[in-house]
């Protein structure tokens, strides 16, 4: 088992060392081309199979394991080690990523074949995977955040793996920093998590939280519930590696990367580990129910918020990136009312078809010869047949169709019971997340069939040059999408006895701990029958609107966005978020930065200190009058030898 | 451990014996030039290969000094020729003798002019430096404390860029203004305690009034050296002037003779007034970090950005030795380590741009990943070291640091961790301005990748920093002791401290 595991963890960084040895060498040409992609592919792929395998006996053999392989740092009581974790919820991501990496990976070898830089892609994606697995498998907090930055950083060289695009530039940055806000939050709560416990240890921690419920503790000027400031500190940083409400901005610009990143990054994997980190954590969550609401919330939220902007965009890829940040959104707050597992459940159908309608958009943007913008496709279904429909089955999937207690698509198991056990949670938080939900299943269905009329339905919009051209993707990229097209039919019915069914106590097993009064997803197999219906209906119900506007009034969007100008000018902007923090964030950044160089570094310290000390004394006397400036830096710049002076002078003086 | 051979005299003077080579070389210039390359770099790889015997040879979990030499310097005054290294400084030789010979090489054909004279600084720096991290009678140290200084000076005053007399001074006036105060501390020392003898003295328990003048004294030559906000503007005039290997011993070495100074002295000595002064440092690092990020964002100037994100990294350091926490010295003197060589290997990064185009203008750039692929990646790596992504040695010592400091104090933590999202930011746009975009101009298109020079450069850098990131457990082997001992006397202090506010109000609270 020891083996099977180093060898899905570690092959993928093999193959990236692979690929990548090549280009330091500085070897070029259509071999080294070939290289790349069979070495990493094939890396990855026997890690799926091995990742397969400890699903097996792991997960379905319930023998949760963990080994170290050596001590990484050792600093008194600050002990952590790089090790493998395997139990049940680390196989299943195991498999969740290895599977969609090796179809990402076959896939770019058709998609990326044009490219001249197809090493470097295909070694960044492995590095990528590398990453994202020792995530998965930590068994401490600081390896979690090595896989946690590490993924990050896979994301930022390929966001702007075009990196003659200034667009691409700007979005790769942005996507970085942006996370490192959220990861100011997860170290911070590391922090606290160690100064509490003592450990930085998975099990240590899990088994001493129960001993600390009671604990308070302060934390900059508040003071209170230690678990719940805790989990909402590491929660910062799921926010942003999940693209939540308020840490969200860089997802949609994220699209910038070629469509295979999107589809593995920005779909099925990385964005979902915020996801996966609140389920590793329940048991802390689990003592913090003020955090969990928290949870709660801000999911219900982001499903709305992201969802109502998907009504309106344009490009292609954007629309299902927002898609994403919705479905996530699903999984908090099924997270929110300790469902970890039907959040784990949807978080894996969700990879499949998402995946799935990421490479199927890759493929249309590749038949088209690089056009995003949907409103210059159309007409395309005839040309391309199994790519349409290998969008509908993926669309079909997330808007969760099926019929009742007979058979249904991925999402039709996985997103209804998280709206079951959002209703059976009976608490606020769950009955807000529960009707938001519901009003964003609606709008799913809507967005997703509003992007296949306006693609492959009517006539063509855009250049009839392209049109003409228009042409199926190679076997290469289809074959992967067939594979995650049987998973978006097949995951749901297969996983949900396991997931969220009857032997889903065995197969978590310690894994997740939900509380016994927090068994929602107990409750959630026994709520009213309209419940469970409810969201079907909403969803047919937007599939049908969308119908009515796109398919038998297409004159109807167009004066709806006249008539309502300023709410579409509303959701087009993105609730005008990425204008309010470059006000509020960015240039006041590099104005106080301009101010403190000029002013704080040149003017006061340089010349009232060594360039006015050699300059002769009177002039400096005069200098001195000279202070009255009306620069704000100027007084800020005093201020702060104010705060210097008063704190000298009240600790020496006690 | 003793050895019969004093190997700390050997490593310390070494170079010395090879600029005494270098003087005598005699020929026409271009032959003398040469000779004195060679010269320089056989002794530089010598003296490091001597050092690695302090790396085998230290024992491991012990407070105590090593590789202790002695010898009656003044007769009657007890002043001595003390040498002997523990956990804390040990690093410190092998970072300097490390950094050595890649200066040596980066300098290859960069000077051109002088050449000798180049050589024989960079020796005799190295002999002061490497001594001074191994000095443990104060008299001793101070000598080498400032003779640093002389080196560092001509090296930026005649090799440096246009503005380099000015820098130089300013180098020079700023960090002597502060020696002198620590001149007088230590003349105070040696009067009410009668001895400059390092190991004495770091029992002595001097009063608690006598701490807070001695504290003030050495913190005013230390804060200059680090250097802490405001005493920082020196810096990059300095790194803007110097030479590249100047800018590489600069950050890599002499930024850490001020945070050394903390650890040997201010610790140590006067554990109850840095007990008191502790909110003050805070203050200053955290301003230090938040302050300098900001700017560093602004920079327009290769040279000036890495400058100003070394005061920010400094910041990290002065707030990690002050928490007093075993996780916050610990991450501390890592960072120390780590800075010494990510520092370096970005300075020398931009020389290698400015030695193809003469410039540091970030505007002049763009697009180099074109033509450069390998510099792209080397640079790439560095540029995540410096924001400290884990998996390199940047990670462990600021995650240490937070970790401390979050201990003892979460608004001194939350601070300075902004610092980390911030360095992302200028990091990041620098690199973006300089590597990635469309290369357009036409002299950047002739720009050829790394040399086989070049690559011997960052190699063994490349290889430190990986290993410390992945691996660090040996080198935090080397000072835990050290550190255990440090911490369980600032702690004591922390303890006798008259009622500090907090406790105050706990006393209150119970009433």
């Amino acid at each position: 088992m020891k083996t099977l595991a180093l060898l899905a963890v570690f092959l993928p960084l093999a193959g990236f060392a692979l690929a990548g040895l090549p280009i330091v060498a500085g070897r070029k040409g259509h071999g080294v081309d070939r290289w790349a992609q069979l070495a990493t592919s094939i890396c990855v792929g026997v890690a799926a199979l091995a990742s397969m395998s400890l699903f097996w006996s792991v997960g379905l053999g319930h023998q949760p394991t963990s080994f170290e392989l050596f001590t990484w740092i050792d600093s008194g009581a600050f002990e952590a080690s790089w090790a493998i974790k395997l139990d049940a919820l680390s196989v299943v991501m195991l498999c969740v990523v290895t599977i969609v990496s090796t179809c990402v990976h076959v896939y770019s070898i058709g998609y990326m074949s044009h490219d001249p830089a197809i090493p470097r892609f295909m070694a960044y994606l492995s590095l990528f995977t590398f990453f994202m697995l020792m995530l998965v498998t930590a068994d401490n907090f600081v390896q979690m955040f090595f896989g946690w930055e590490g993924v990050g950083l896979a994301s930022y060289l390929l966001i702007g793996f075009w990196y003659d695009r200034e667009s691409a530039n700007a979005a790769s940055i942005k996507a970085f920093v942006v996370n490192r806000v959220g990861d100011f939050g997860f170290a911070l709560g590391i922090f606290g998590v160690f100064m509490m416990f003592g450990s930085v240890h998975f099990d240590t921690v899990f088994a001493a939280a129960p001993d600390h419920v009671g604990d308070q503790i302060s934390f900059l000027w508040f003071e209170g519930h230690a678990l719940t400031i805790l989990c909402l500190l590491l929660f910062v940083g799921a926010m942003g590696k999940s693209a939540q409400l308020g840490l969200h901005t860089w997802l949609p610009d994220a699209m910038e990367g070629p469509t295979p990143v999107s589809a593995l990054i920005h779909a099925a994997t990385m964005v979902t580990a915020g996801v996966f980190m609140v389920a590793r954590l329940s048991p802390m969550f689990e003592l913090a129910p003020a955090a969990l609401h928290s949870v709660c919330i801000v999911g219900a939220l982001t499903a709305i918020f992201a969802a109502s902007v998907g009504l309106v965009q344009n490009d292609i890829k954007r629309v299902i990136a927002y898609s994403t940040c919705s479905q996530l959104g699903y999984m908090f707050f099924a997270a929110g009312v300790s469902a970890y597992s039907a959040a784990i459940f949807h978080l894996m159908t969700h990879a499949f078809f998402k995946a799935l309608l990421f490479l199927g958009s890759g493929s249309v943007i590749h038949a088209l010869e690089g056009e995003q913008d949907m409103r210059r496709m159309g007409g395309l279904g005839p040309k391309i047949r199994i790519t349409y429909w290998m969008m509908m089955i993926g669309s079909l999937a997330l808007a969760g169709i099926g019929i009742p207690f007979v058979f249904g698509l991925a999402g039709f198991y996985s997103k209804d019971i998280i709206l079951e056990s959002a209703f059976a949670a009976h608490s606020g938080p769950g009955a807000f997340a529960f009707w938001l939900g519901i009003a964003a299943a609606g709008m799913t269905a809507f967005y997703s069939w509003r992007l296949l009329f306006m693609t492959f339905s009517g006539h063509a919009r855009g250049d009839h040059h392209a049109h003409e051209h228009a042409h199926e993707s190679p076997a290469v990229m289809l074959v992967p999408l067939y594979v995650l097209a049987v998973g978006a039919v097949f995951a749901g019915v297969l996983g949900y006895e396991y997931f969220v069914g009857h032997h889903r106590e065995a197969f978590w097993g310690a894994a997740i701990k939900v509380l016994p009064e927090h068994d929602s997803v107990e409750h959630a197999h026994h709520v009213p029958v309209w419940v469970k219906v409810l969201p079907l209906v909403v969803s047919v119900a937007g599939i049908g609107m969308s119908y009515g506007l796109y398919i038998r009034n297409p004159a109807k969007p167009a004066e709806l966005a006249a008539r309502f100008a300023g709410l579409y000018r509303f959701l087009l902007n993105k609730w005008w978020f990425d204008e309010l923090y470059d006000r509020i964030f960015v240039r006041p950044s590099f104005a106080l930065g301009m101010g403190f160089w000029k002013k704080g570094d040149a003017a006061v310290i340089d010349g009232l200190g060594a360039d006015g000390l050699a300059a002769n004394t009177l002039v400096a006397a005069r200098r001195m009058s000279a202070l009255q400036t009306g620069y704000v830096y100027h007084y800020a710049f005093a201020m702060l030898i104010g705060v210097v002076a008063f704190a000298t002078w009240y600790f020496v003086s006690r | 451990m003793n050895s019969s051979w004093p190997i700390l005299s050997l490593v310390t003077f070494l170079p010395l014996v090879g600029a005494a080579f270098i003087a005598f070389v005699r020929g026409d210039e271009q032959t003398a030039a040469s000779n004195a390359r060679w010269v320089a770099l056989w002794t530089t790889l010598a003296t490091f290969l001597l050092s690695l015997t302090l790396w085998f040879g230290f024992e491991r979990g012990t407070a105590a000094f090593q590789f202790v030499e002695y010898a009656p310097w003044f007769p009657g005054t007890g002043i001595a020729y003390h040498m002997g290294v523990d956990g804390i400084s040990v690093l410190f030789v092998l970072l300097s003798t490390f950094l050595m010979p890649i200066c040596i090489l980066a300098s290859w054909e960069a000077i051109e002019h002088r050449v000798k004279e180049y050589m024989i600084s960079f020796l005799v720096l190295e002999t002061m430096m490497v001594g001074m991290f191994c000095a443990l009678d104060m008299v001793l140290f101070y000598i080498f404390f400032e003779a640093v200084l002389i080196p560092m000076f001509l090296i930026i005053g005649v090799w440096g860029g246009a503005r380099r007399v000015y820098s130089a001074f300013k180098f020079f006036l700023y960090t002597l203004a502060g020696s002198v105060l620590m001149l007088v501390a230590l003349l105070y020392i040696f009067g009410t305690a009668g001895t400059t003898d390092i190991t004495k003295l770091m029992g002595y328990g001097f009063t608690r009034q006598a701490q807070t003048w001695l504290w003030l004294a050495f913190f005013a030559s230390f804060a200059v050296k680090v250097p802490m906000w405001p005493v920082h503007t020196w810096l990059p005039d300095a790194h803007v002037e110097a030479p590249t290997a100047g800018s590489v011993i600069l950050a890599g070495v002499l930024l850490k003779m001020g945070a050394y100074g903390f650890l040997r002295f201010s610790l140590p000595m006067m554990p109850d007034a840095s007990v008191a002064f502790t909110p003050l440092v805070y203050t200053l690092s955290i301003i230090a970090v938040v302050y300098t990020s900001l700017v560093a964002l602004v920079q327009e100037d290769m040279k000036k950005l890495i400058a100003y994100s070394s005061v920010a990294h400094m910041g990290f350091v002065t707030l990690g030795i002050f928490t007093g926490t075993r996780q916050g010295i610990d991450g501390a003197l890592f960072q120390m380590l780590s800075h010494g060589i990510v520092s370096g290997a970005l300075f020398l990064c931009v020389g290698v741009v400015y030695d193809r185009l003469h410039t540091r203008q970030i505007a002049r750039y763009g697009g180099l990943v074109e033509r450069m692929p390998r510099y792209a990646a080397v640079f790439m790596l560095f540029t995540m070291a410096s924001v400290g992504l884990p998996g390199t040695s940047g990670f462990v010592g600021e995650f240490l640091v937070l970790a401390g400091a979050f201990q003892a104090n979460t608004w001194a933590a939350a601070f300075a961790a902004l610092g980390v999202i911030l360095g992302a930011a200028y990091m990041l746009y620098l690199y973006r301005r300089v590597i990635f975009g469309r290369l357009t101009r036409d002299d950047l298109r002739q720009m050829l990748d790394l040399s086989r020079r070049e690559i011997a450069l960052f190699a063994p850098l490349i290889v430190v920093v990986l290993w410390m990131g992945i691996y660090p457990k040996p080198v935090l082997d080397v000072f835990s002791a050290s550190v255990d001992q440090l911490v369980a006397r600032y702690q004591q202090a922390q303890t006798d401290a008259p009622a500090s506010v907090t406790s105050r109000r706990v006393a209150s609270l119970a009433e």
